[in-house]
């Protein structure tokens, strides 16, 4: 039984099903479990995906819905072939002894299951996210338990989905915790106007650094080496050159497009009148063949 | 009560239109479906799951679809949403089907298939909307996700099956009243919230800045490629409606040649003293031509028209960045 390397990496849509979960778990129950699914590498464990599955929990005992567990399985299985069961989770602070016999179970359908504990009600003021595997100890023969050794945990990220957190970062300031979705020039101006706040941070800190205020620390004087070099040395007429093309294309298909909501409509009354009248004419391929030329449009 | 009808070109909606909330969870989960089972140009569709709150259509849960495969032939699509939702009662989700997802292809999602799965979901569920996400434009920096339902013109046409081009005229339908794209609007519950404070103390900053990028004619070029592609299907659309009418305005030309050669034939044999010929029936003699459908033509301009709409976003964008760029060159220079 290999015992994995301390990380394992976590994405935030198996958070966001565990909460969601949470808020919808039966009255009475003070806790959800559910199971993780994802892909193991050879040191790693990746969580990708995680569903949740009805339970009873009483002083005494506990019941799993197992049928339900596998069934889920299977049909995520169609899916997405790749994710296999990796573990499971339990939102709650501490590990009782019921996550024990729940773990065992879980050892059979998966090779050293993870054991993820969401701390839902907050009790010691934030949401702690832990991740255990279990390890045997005692003496071999007479008594033996089960320990939970903690695992680094760690949120990665696909690029995309980076970009959707980003965006739902956003519903934090806002009282409704509402937020649309913004439109083309707002999102380069909120995107600038961040570049400039980890600018001025930055400067902020040299200038502290300047003036004998903070010592200096070395590391951080390399990356701020690394990040001056990358500014890409050009000459000032070969940037206007570029600049001054790129806007040139621009601007003809920017207005290009406005025009060609006008074509269209002259094409539909196009087709609603008798066409015997009109040849072969077909404005459309004149615009476009005019245009991709490099001459923009007259103006109609 | 009937939503508003909103111009497909994305103004500002009138106040009482409805509109959408959907949960992080349902975000995060398409975009993780696109990312590990679409690549390529293929696209992925799933289920939205939610419930309808006086006017607002609420989409909280989701669950992706297989896609579909040569060799599970005898896969049971019914089967599977059936199963899916019947286990998603059992730990409390909301099992009401509110609509669809869909990723796409750089904007190309006009197409007779959509029409037809949405025509049926807004059949049977009134506010059923469908969702597009767009993994490029995404990955370009900013989120992508865009509703559509049908007009409810556009309804009626599909419920006639009327697509000849007399049955368009009368509903008087253009390219522009055929979607209305509702406006979107993301609903976190403080639960989440502490979540989204806990991961970001936890991760690292992103150092991507991909939505401050400036090169772009990759994108621009694709696009281009594509709109292309569809004005040429246009073309030849318009070709084949040209040659129907112009065959149908012959056909009346030698119909109508056909009754005066037949009255003054009878006319003569009349001053003969002959019986006139039997009047045969015209319409047996000269079949009409087929009218082409036209509801490809409709869908080909909404196409063309998204197209636009995505290209001329992008450029402003561009545009913008560009200007950027250029006031920090002058300052430093």
């Amino acid at each position: 039984m290999s015992v994995y390397g301390p990380i394992v990496k976590i994405h935030p849509v198996v958070f966001a099903s565990i909460v969601d979960s949470y808020e919808r778990r039966n009255e009475g129950a003070c806790r959800v479990i559910g199971t993780l699914l994802g892909t193991i590498d050879k040191h790693t464990v990746e969580v990708t995906n995680c569903f949740s599955v009805p339970h009873n929990e009483s002083e005494d005992e506990v019941a799993v819905d197992m049928e339900f567990a596998k069934n889920m399985y299977e049909l995520h299985k169609k899916v997405s072939p790749s994710e296999v069961i990796v573990g499971w989770y339990a939102t709650g602070y501490d590990i009782t002894e019921h996550s024990v016999l729940i773990h065992e179970y879980y050892s059979r359908e998966a090779q050293n299951p993870i054991h993820l504990t969401v701390d839902t009600a907050l009790q010691s003021g934030r949401m702690n996210i832990r991740a255990y595997v279990s390890a045997q100890m005692g003496v071999p023969g007479k008594t033996v338990g089960v320990m939970f050794t903690p695992l680094t945990t760690k949120y990665v990220y696909y690029d995309t989905e980076r970009i959707g957190v980003d965006l739902l970062h956003r519903t934090r300031n806002i009282p409704s915790r509402t937020n649309g979705l913004t439109t083309d020039l707002e999102q380069v101006g909120s995107a600038a106007s961040r570049i400039q706040e980890m600018l001025t941070t930055v400067l902020s800190y040299t200038e502290d650094v300047l003036s004998g205020k903070i010592a200096a620390d070395n590391t951080v004087g390399r990356f701020l080496m690394d990040l001056v070099n990358k500014v890409p040395k050009i000459t000032a007429e070969d940037f206007e050159s570029m600049l001054n093309s790129n806007i040139n294309v621009r601007e003809t298909f920017f207005f290009f497009f406005l025009h060609n909501d006008i074509y269209l409509n002259f094409l539909s009354d196009f087709e609603d009148e008798s066409c015997s009248r009109l040849g072969s004419t077909d404005p459309f391929s004149f615009i476009c063949s005019s245009s991709l030329h490099g001459a923009p449009p007259q103006a109609s | 009560m009937p939503p508003q009808k909103c111009a497909a070109r994305g103004g500002p909606p009138p106040p009482s239109a409805p509109s959408y909330a959907t949960v992080s969870e349902v975000v995060l989960k398409i975009i993780k479906h696109y990312h590990e089972e679409g690549q390529g140009s293929e696209v992925v569709q799933g289920v939205l799951l939610g419930l309808v709150v006086e006017d607002r259509l609420e989409i909280t849960n989701c669950f992706p679809f297989p896609q579909h495969t040569e060799e599970d032939a005898d896969f049971d699509e019914v089967q599977y949403q059936m199963e899916m939702m019947r286990s998603l009662r059992h730990v409390n989700i909301d099992h009401l089907h509110v609509g669809w997802y869909q990723s796409t292809y750089y904007g190309s999602f006009v197409s007779r298939a959509l029409l037809d799965s949405q025509f049926s979901y807004q059949h049977a569920i009134e506010e059923s909307v469908v969702l597009i996400y767009d993994p490029i434009k995404t990955a370009q920096g900013s989120l992508s996700l865009k509703a559509y339902r049908l007009t409810p013109k556009l309804m009626e046409i599909c419920k006639e099956k009327d697509f000849t081009p007399e049955g368009l005229k009368k509903a008087s339908i253009a390219y522009e009243n055929m979607f209305e794209e509702v406006p979107i609007i993301i609903k976190n519950s403080h639960l989440i919230n502490v979540l989204m404070w806990e991961l970001e103390e936890k991760s690292a900053v992103s150092d991507k800045q991909e939505l401050l990028n400036l090169s772009s004619s990759n994108h621009l070029e694709k696009s281009l490629q594509l709109l292309m592609d569809r004005v040429d299907d246009m073309t030849q659309d318009i070709v084949k409606y040209n040659t129907y009418s112009r065959n149908l305005s012959k056909q009346q030309q030698q119909k109508h040649q056909y009754l005066q050669r037949r009255q003054q034939e009878n006319a003569q044999r009349q001053s003969r003293g002959e019986p006139s010929l039997p009047e045969e029936d015209i319409t047996k003699m000269f079949k009409p031509p087929q009218a082409p459908p036209r509801m490809d033509t409709l869908l080909i301009a909404g196409q063309i028209n998204t197209y636009c709409q995505n290209i001329k976003e992008f450029t402003s964008q561009n545009l913008g960045k560009l200007f950027m760029a250029e006031a920090l060159q002058g300052h430093s220079s």
